[in-house]
């Protein structure tokens, strides 16, 4: 018994190893530099200085948010019609949900602002019946339709994941206690699938709120999330002490936001990210 | 005797892939019976529960409930509840809201179903469990929660698929007795799937024994075990020997190259016919005192008794005694006049009933087959 133990543990000791010198290392930099000044001396002035910032958190947020519930009202009722379907549609269906991530985040961005731009696609096709020019770079607009076309994958997949384990006959099992489609979904499917949800929610907020690529792109420079500040101050201002405060202060955010999440569905912590 | 139908399928047909499950089958179903619907995995007696709920439609043919068409009505407005094999509770609900479900989806106020629950918590035994996870109670307590919530909402007909087959052996003989017990109770229909023909005989008033999606023989326990119809019929239920006969004339029938007494009458003259005897109706006497002469080429304890393979003349009869006997020993056999029971040809007939082939091996692979129906 105890032989065994010391083996399953030597197999964890590569992650381990790497966990450690690759992530709790760096986040050591990351709250040493937080509470530091360019000379190495304990500060508190990054974490204060943090209140010009406060505009900023609130906009990547709440834009954060937008994406994450379009992304939710689009992703739901997909991944029940995709759970319902046969197994080869099924398959059809997964690979076309793949198939963008297939590419990079960068071009696919890149070829979206080709799209939308002023002299992009969709401008000259409305040009060809004399319409005039849509202005959509630079728009929230694009932006969130940026974190949702890049993020929804992420959205739909555990979705689907825990509709397709929905028991059939516990689905029949309620049509037969009474229960009409409407009834069915509220009582059964909505609370059976609330994990894939809390998932997905976690899973498209996450990396929304901290995106600055696509907010650089599709925001044409007139729209900045906490992601570009911290960009801009690790690699133009070069004030790693303020960028790695603004970082600490998103991934508390997001700590105590996914411990919200995880509240909602404390039955089946498995599923969760 | 003459009791109103509650259920009447009409010439259903239901067919997958090409493949005829259900083929022009009529059934009627007769107010507060126990009826089960027997047969071996495919034969389409969990399609036929399937179409009384309403979770599926027949491809031709029509399903009245109450003399009501039923055609097009969604399951959820059908005054039938299921009980599902593997009983299909709400994992994401504690036993008492799974019980609550159907009042719930009703609309009955909570006060009412607080003591409805109760009493169906009592009346399958499960008091003090209302708090518990489903997930954390035993099969047999699944089953019993699973019943409840069909139960409470009074409906007139209960379908039961299977719902005793991931039982162990003890556990299945105290829930078949339960079973009954609460169908006695209440006093509506039970309509039972299974292909367990002994948990068939025992439970049902009436027995559909089911077959290549037609209906094989209707009847009570005893008279299908007594009077088969064909030869399906006979080796399905029970063991039988089944042996090719002609009918000389009303009371006379010659098998296995002899004459016997027989009661049964309407045949015509000469006319061929498939024997059953059953392995417990057959005596083994002294070779000179038998009306027919053998060798015992097998003997297997079964505990109750022996089964006794007998070669005579090539065909291999079945029997099924108390008293102990020698492979190689020379035996004669001796039959009733009523242990003889004589069937109308059907296309089974010559399929069954020989144990030339038998052995314990081939039932188990029988057993095996059985376990993953549809």
């Amino acid at each position: 018994m105890k032989k065994r133990s010391l083996s399953k543990k030597l197999l964890g000791a590569p992650y381990i190893l790497w966990a450690a010198i690759f992530i709790i290392v760096p986040l050591l930099i990351v709250v040493y530099y937080s509470f530091t000044d360019a000379d190495g001396n304990f500060t508190w002035s990054n974490i204060t200085q943090l209140v010009d910032y406060k505009e900023t958190f609130g906009i990547s947020i709440l834009y954060s948010l937008i994406a994450t519930l379009v992304s939710l009202v689009i992703s739901y009722p997909f991944a029940y019609v995709m759970s319902k379907k046969n197994e080869y549609v099924q398959k059809i269906m997964m690979m076309l949900v793949m198939l963008p991530m297939w590419m990079n985040l960068l071009i696919r961005t890149y070829s979206w602002m080709n799209i939308l731009e002023r002299n992009g696609i969709i401008n000259n096709f409305l040009g060809m019946f004399g319409i005039e020019p849509l202005k959509m770079i630079g728009t929230p607009g694009a932006v969130i339709f940026g974190m949702v076309y890049n993020y929804i994958p992420y959205m739909i997949l555990p979705i689907y994941t825990v509709m397709a384990k929905i028991d059939r006959s516990v689905l029949e099992a309620a049509e037969d206690l009474g229960s009409n489609a409407f009834s069915k979904l509220r009582r059964v499917i909505l609370p059976l699938s609330l994990p894939g949800v809390v998932s997905g929610i976690t899973m498209v907020f996450v990396p929304s709120v901290s995106t600055f690529y696509i907010s650089q792109k599709l925001g044409g420079g007139k729209i900045m999330l906490i992601g570009d500040v911290i960009e801009r101050q690790m690699q133009t201002a070069y004030n790693y002490n303020l960028g790695a405060a603004l970082s600490l202060v998103l991934m508390v955010m997001i700590l105590i936001s996914l411990a919200v999440m995880n509240r909602f569905s404390d039955n089946d912590g498995s599923l969760i990210v | 005797m003459e009791k109103k139908n509650i259920i009447e399928l009409k010439n259903i047909t239901v067919a997958f892939d090409g493949e005829k499950i259900l083929d022009d089958m009529s059934l009627s179903i007769g107010d507060g019976e126990f009826v089960t619907l027997l047969g071996s995995s495919g034969c389409g007696k969990t399609t036929t529960l399937r179409i009384i709920a309403g979770f599926l439609e027949p491809d031709e043919g029509e399903v009245f409930f109450d003399s009501k068409n039923m055609s097009g009505v969604p399951p959820y407005k059908r005054e039938v509840n299921t009980i599902f094999q593997r009983y299909a509770l709400f994992p994401h609900y504690n036993v008492y809201d799974n019980i609550a479900y159907g009042l719930r989806v009703r609309k009955v106020p909570e006060a009412e179903i607080k003591t409805r629950v109760a009493e169906m918590l009592k009346l399958v035994n499960l008091e003090g469990f209302e708090k518990r996870s489903v997930a954390k109670l035993s099969g047999g307590q699944q089953q019993r929660v699973a019943i409840a919530r069909a139960v409470i909402l009074k409906p007139k007909v209960l379908l039961l698929d299977e719902p005793l087959a991931a039982l162990d052996l003890k556990l299945r003989k105290d829930m078949q007795n339960e079973l009954k017990n609460i169908q006695k109770q209440l006093g509506i229909t039970f309509i039972f799937v299974t292909h367990d023909q002994e948990e068939a005989l025992s439970m049902s008033d009436t027995v559909v024994v089911m077959n290549e999606g037609k209906v094989q023989q209707i009847g009570t326990p005893i008279d299908i075990y007594n009077e088969p119809q064909n030869a399906f019929v006979a080796d399905f239920i029970g063991e039988s020997n089944i042996l090719d006969g002609v009918m000389k004339e009303d009371y006379v029938a010659c098998f296995a190259g002899k004459q016997f007494k027989c009661l049964d009458t309407g045949f015509d003259k000469n006319e061929d016919v498939d024997i059953v005897i059953r392995p417990e109706d057959v005596d083994i006497v002294s070779e000179e005192s038998g009306m027919l002469r053998g060798t015992v080429t097998s003997v297997t304890f079964r505990g109750v008794h022996f089964e006794i393979i007998v070669d005579i003349g090539g065909f291999k009869w079945m029997i099924q005694t108390t008293d102990e006997h020698k492979e190689g020993e020379n035996v004669g056999l001796f039959i009733e006049p009523d242990a003889i029971h004589v069937m109308k040809k059907s296309k089974y007939s010559g399929m069954y009933g020989d144990y030339s082939s038998y052995s314990d091996e081939l039932d188990e692979l029988n057993v095996i087959d059985d376990e993953d129906d549809e």
